[in-house]
């Protein structure tokens, strides 16, 4: 019998970080097997070294921190590179991918001390730091060639497009829809005219339109996304805060003035908003832990997303928008707790009601 | 009557295994040889040997007796002879030891005449009271502060409701589960003692709803009495914690830093409600407790009536012994009970249960680091962020660890049931407590010896104050009839 | 070009004088009001286990950094750590000193009265020709009472952990 001093609880719901960080991937899956299929063999090639790196450099870290390489096996590297890859143009050279692995999880987890101790999300991180630095690459997007279809790359082109640096012809790519709107609205146009030529909501739901590697498909995504929340794994606050927003602001703006602004389900289907909302925003390392400093972070994000894709010069807001709510997050923490029992809001002790309060009449026996 | 939304936040549903020792009734277990009684069984002060070593007494006789208001009695719970005053091993985790009796039972289990009251709801509840104190009545479910005190408190509050606690939201315990189904009259008559003592208006009897044959069995028992209602409340740990099942039953909260006096409530255990009647229906002192035998290295789990002060081995014998390798015992439930080092301790008055974990039954130990996914802060009852608590306490930072919530943390170990990172969270707050206990022990210490060094200090300068004045009279004395002469 | 540089320069000679008056002429020389602040928070006993004479010469000697903040094994942790945050020094846990209180070994003392009249906070009990007994409550183990008994029958003895002092210990990290 073990003659160890230990505490109690002697009991544990099957939890732990490694089936957490697993599950997120599996919500993943059906988005990234849509967008790996959509985009063919460059796509599969870039995902595979974009989450090879980041394995890899997670194991060179802990073996530098001196930290055990068990941790490697915890899942949550594997989980950022795959965030990272699926956020990136799926026709991107291969050092594209391991750069932004490196930073990801060399400067953007480790250097701040490791799991849990990081501020930013290091997949965003990586990316917004990709976008500044190799603007022409991260922003060439290639149309939809689907696996096995007539004019998709095979697997050798595939690999020289990826790692050979094939330059892409311009029947290859294609405009976002994000981008498609910033450039045709400086040519005057209204955004009914331009969304109506080059935008169809049902397409952008199901993703058979341009943009990142998995991003496209927001209905898998949502599925994905909505499973996680049904199993508590993600709380529902900042996706429907931050989905909310976005819509509502977008109404907002479409009734104010229809010919400068596209309507909500427009935002709603576009670029990365869906897998930020539900998946990059969500993260928990670096959002706030109650309810409701989780509505405020989800409202913050909406707004800044909504605001920097309408007035500002990036066609793509998601990862500025969390990166900046993430700064915000210690600061949410600190004045937004969780209301204690027995004590108001404030955390000042409730007021016992005076009726149960007075004393009474000692009775005489 | 159903509470379908249920009030509390947080909570935690860890596995009941209530299976496994709720089947038989409970059983009563034969006097043993020897019975080993600390003298502090209670929340208070330690009880004052009143008999010395070869003494002969009487089951129910009294052994120590209170020195204080919060304290309890202590009374030998057969017939023999008493062995020995001292130290003997505690039921406690550090394996030390704690003053006790040792009774050598003679088997024949002879009463002491008892005082038997005609009808205990025509004394006053002051003469109640007092006689809950006699019979050394506490806190069965474990909490075991003195239950004469809490009775006491109805002449100074107004109590409202008075809450018969027949949740037991521990895993493995069914011992509260039994009793009421197989005492429910007593439990129910306790009940009404307790509202007579209080005044209080009316009595609800809460039951988790996983009990179904309790909650039919209570709501017969109680059926032709007016104010007592039956609520089945949702099974959750921790609902049998008195704030939260305050919360849940009436919808009040208890103050932070107040008593459930405040909102007009007071909480008894159902095991409490029937020690009282028994008390003062029979006048038998509190002399035996029910206690479940379980944990899978149990050969047959079952709850067992003992003697207090019968060994623990002794209860596992009863049981058909061990089997297989035990990694834990444990006195209570899993999550809040008390490791004890071996079988080799006595069952006190709060033991609501005998445990022999396997390995398995043990969660894994290896720690991770916090990726702040706020589970903790889902499952704490008490609405706190134990993952900023524990890094306070880390950095033994108390002030701060007391201000982000640990002032107002019930020990509960709901937040390390869920940590997916397996971060020891209850047992750092813990440790945080057992130091805020040592600084203010320390402080009240430093403030004393100040005290006894100024008070030194001024009685040193009276004496020298005294002296020079005696002096300075003597000088006077001796000049005046010097002074006579001269005139 | 010449002008900013002049206009720069000036500032500073300007600024860099006021600051000199100030340091001469604003000087704090009183007391640090911190020596008087920790000396209120020490135990007063004046029992000398810090190794300098009295309370006052142990917080002269905490803020002026000769001695650490774990000297006073009467405070305790809780006065240590006090001491830490107000001085702004990082604690080293390991270094108190664990307290060690008087205790008469009954079988030899003879009642002679000395020990208690030596006593700092009258924590010994006793009476001429009767049994000299210590109160543990209020004594701070200074060994006043050890050097003046003539019968070598006082010892300062650590205290045995017992279930009102045993606390549950760090769990371990990560």
């Amino acid at each position: 019998m073990s003659q160890s001093i230990a505490a109690g609880p002697f009991a544990h719901d099957r939890s732990s970080v490694d089936r957490i960080m697993l599950q997120v991937c599996l919500a993943l899956v059906p988005a990234t097997l849509f967008g790996l299929v959509m985009f063919g063999w460059p796509a599969i090639n870039l995902w595979i070294i974009t989450c090879a790196s980041a394995l890899a450099t997670e194991a060179a870290c802990l073996h530098l921190m001196g930290q055990p390489q068990r941790r490697l096996l915890d899942g949550s590297a594997l989980l950022t590179g795959w965030l990272l890859a699926i956020s990136l143009p799926p026709w991107a050279p291969w050092w594209i991918g391991v750069g932004g692995s490196v930073f990801a999880i060399g400067i953007g987890k480790q250097l701040y001390g490791g799991i849990g101790q990081n501020i930013f999300n290091p997949a965003m991180l990586a990316r917004v730091a990709l976008l500044i630095a190799f603007p022409l690459h991260m922003t060439t997007w290639a149309l939809p060639a689907p696996l096995f279809s007539a004019g998709a790359p095979g697997f050798l082109e595939g690999l020289s497009i990826t790692f050979g640096g094939m330059p892409l012809t311009d029947s290859m790519v294609g405009a976002t829809a994000l981008g498609n709107l910033k450039t045709e609205l400086t040519l005057n146009h209204t955004a009914d005219e331009i969304l109506s030529k080059s935008f169809s909501f049902w397409s952008a739901f199901f993703g058979t339109t341009a943009g990142s590697m998995a991003e496209t498909s927001e209905f898998l995504l949502l599925l994905g996304g909505g499973w996680l929340i049904a199993k508590k794994i993600i709380h529902w606050e900042i996706p429907v805060s931050m989905l909310l927003a976005v819509f509502v602001m977008g109404v907002i703006a479409q009734q104010a003035n229809p010919a400068g602004y596209p309507g909500g389900f427009y935002h709603l289907a576009s670029g990365g908003l869906i897998m930020g909302a539900l998946f990059i925003a969500t993260d928990p390392v670096t959002s706030p832990v109650s309810r409701t400093g989780r509505l405020i972070f989800g409202v913050g994000c909406g707004v800044l997303v909504y605001l920097i894709r309408t007035w500002g010069n990036f066609p793509e807001a998601v990862a500025f928008a969390v990166l900046f709510m993430n700064a915000l997050t210690p600061l949410i923490d600190r004045y937004w707790r969780p209301r204690a029992y027995g004590r108001n809001a404030r955390g000042k002790p409730l007021v016992a009601a005076k009726w149960t309060s007075q004393v009474k009449e000692v009775d005489k026996v | 009557m159903f509470n379908l939304v249920r009030r509390i936040q947080g909570g935690v549903h860890p596995d009941a295994r209530k299976d496994l020792s709720v089947g038989p009734e409970i059983a009563y277990l034969p006097v043993p040889e020897r019975l080993y009684l600390p003298l502090r069984q209670h929340a208070g002060a330690e009880a004052l040997p009143l008999v010395k070593v070869g003494d002969l007494v009487l089951k129910g006789q009294l052994l120590a007796a209170s020195p204080s208001e919060v304290s309890a009695p202590i009374h030998a719970p057969s017939s023999g002879r008493i062995v020995e005053i001292g130290p003997i091993l505690a039921p406690h985790p550090s394996g030390l030891n704690v003053n006790g009796i040792v009774l050598e039972c003679d088997g024949e289990d002879r009463w002491i005449e008892l005082d038997v009251p005609a009808d205990p709801f025509s004394l006053s509840p002051q003469v109640l009271a007092e006689r809950v104190a006699q019979a050394g009545v506490v806190g069965l479910g474990g909490a075991i502060f003195p239950a004469a005190v809490k009775l006491k408190q109805g002449t100074r509050h107004e109590i409202k409701t008075v809450i018969i606690n027949g949740s037991e939201c521990e895993p493995y315990l069914t011992t509260d589960d039994r009793l009421m189904r197989e005492r429910a009259a007593e439990i129910v008559e306790g009940a009404r003692l307790i509202q007579h003592i209080l005044r209080a208006y009316s009595i609800v009897i809460a039951i988790e709803d996983n009990k179904p044959e309790a909650l039919e069995a209570m709501k017969a028992a109680s059926a032709h009495h007016g104010a007592i209602e039956v609520m089945a409340i949702p099974a959750l740990y921790p609902m049998g914690s008195a704030k939260q099942l305050i919360f849940e039953v009436t919808g009040r909260e208890v103050p932070a830093g107040g008593r459930s006096t405040d909102v007009g409530v007071l909480v008894h255990n159902v095991g409490t409600a029937y020690a009282i009647q028994q008390a003062l229906r029979y006048g038998k002192p509190l002399i035996s407790r029910v206690v479940t035998v379980s944990g899978s290295c149990v050969k047959n789990p079952a709850n067992l009536e003992v003697l207090i002060g019968t060994p623990a081995q002794t209860l596992m014998d009863a049981c058909g012994g061990l089997i297989g390798k035990p990694a834990q015992f444990m006195l209570g439930g899993p999550m809040m009970g008390t490791v004890v080092p071996s079988l080799q301790i006595p069952v006190i008055k709060g033991a609501t249960g005998l445990l022999a974990l396997s390995e398995d039954e043990l969660p894994r130990k290896d720690v991770s680091p916090c990726i702040r996914c706020s589970r903790c802060v889902d499952a704490c009852p008490m609405g706190l962020t134990p993952l900023e608590m524990a890094v306070h306490a880390r950095a033994d930072d108390l002030d701060s660890a007391g201000e982000s919530g640990l002032r107002d943390c019930i020990l509960c170990g709901c937040c390390s049931y869920v940590c997916p990172a397996h971060i020891p969270l209850v047992q750092y707050f813990q440790y945080a407590k057992g130091k805020q206990d040592e600084r203010r022990g320390t402080e009240r210490k430093n403030s004393y010896i100040k005290q006894q060094t100024e008070a030194r200090a001024a009685r040193l300068a009276e004496e020298e104050a005294a002296k020079a004045a005696a002096k300075a009279a003597k000088k006077a004395a001796a000049a005046k009839p010097k002074k006579e002469v001269e005139s | 070009m010449i002008m900013a540089t002049l206009a720069l320069a000036l500032m500073g000679v300007l600024l860099g004088a006021a600051l000199g008056f100030a340091a001469r002429y604003f000087a704090v020389t009183d007391e640090n009001p911190m020596i008087k602040e920790i000396e209120q928070l020490l135990p007063g006993g004046q029992c000398g286990q810090c190794g300098v004479p009295g309370c006052g010469a142990a917080a002269v000697g905490m803020v002026e950094g000769t001695l650490p903040v774990t000297c006073c094994p009467p405070g305790g942790m809780g006065l240590a750590e006090k001491l830490a945050t107000l001085l702004g020094v990082t604690l080293d846990a390991g270094e108190m000193a664990a307290p060690r209180l008087a205790r008469v070994e009954a079988n030899e003392c003879i009642g002679c009265t000395r020990c208690y009249k030596a006593c700092p906070t009258d924590a010994i009990v006793g009476a001429s020709g009767q049994l000299h007994c210590v109160l543990l409550d209020a004594c701070t183990g200074c060994g006043k009472c050890v050097d003046v008994c003539p019968e070598d029958c006082i010892d300062l003895v650590a205290q045995e952990p017992s279930l009102d002092t045993w606390r549950w210990s760090k769990p371990q990290a990560a």
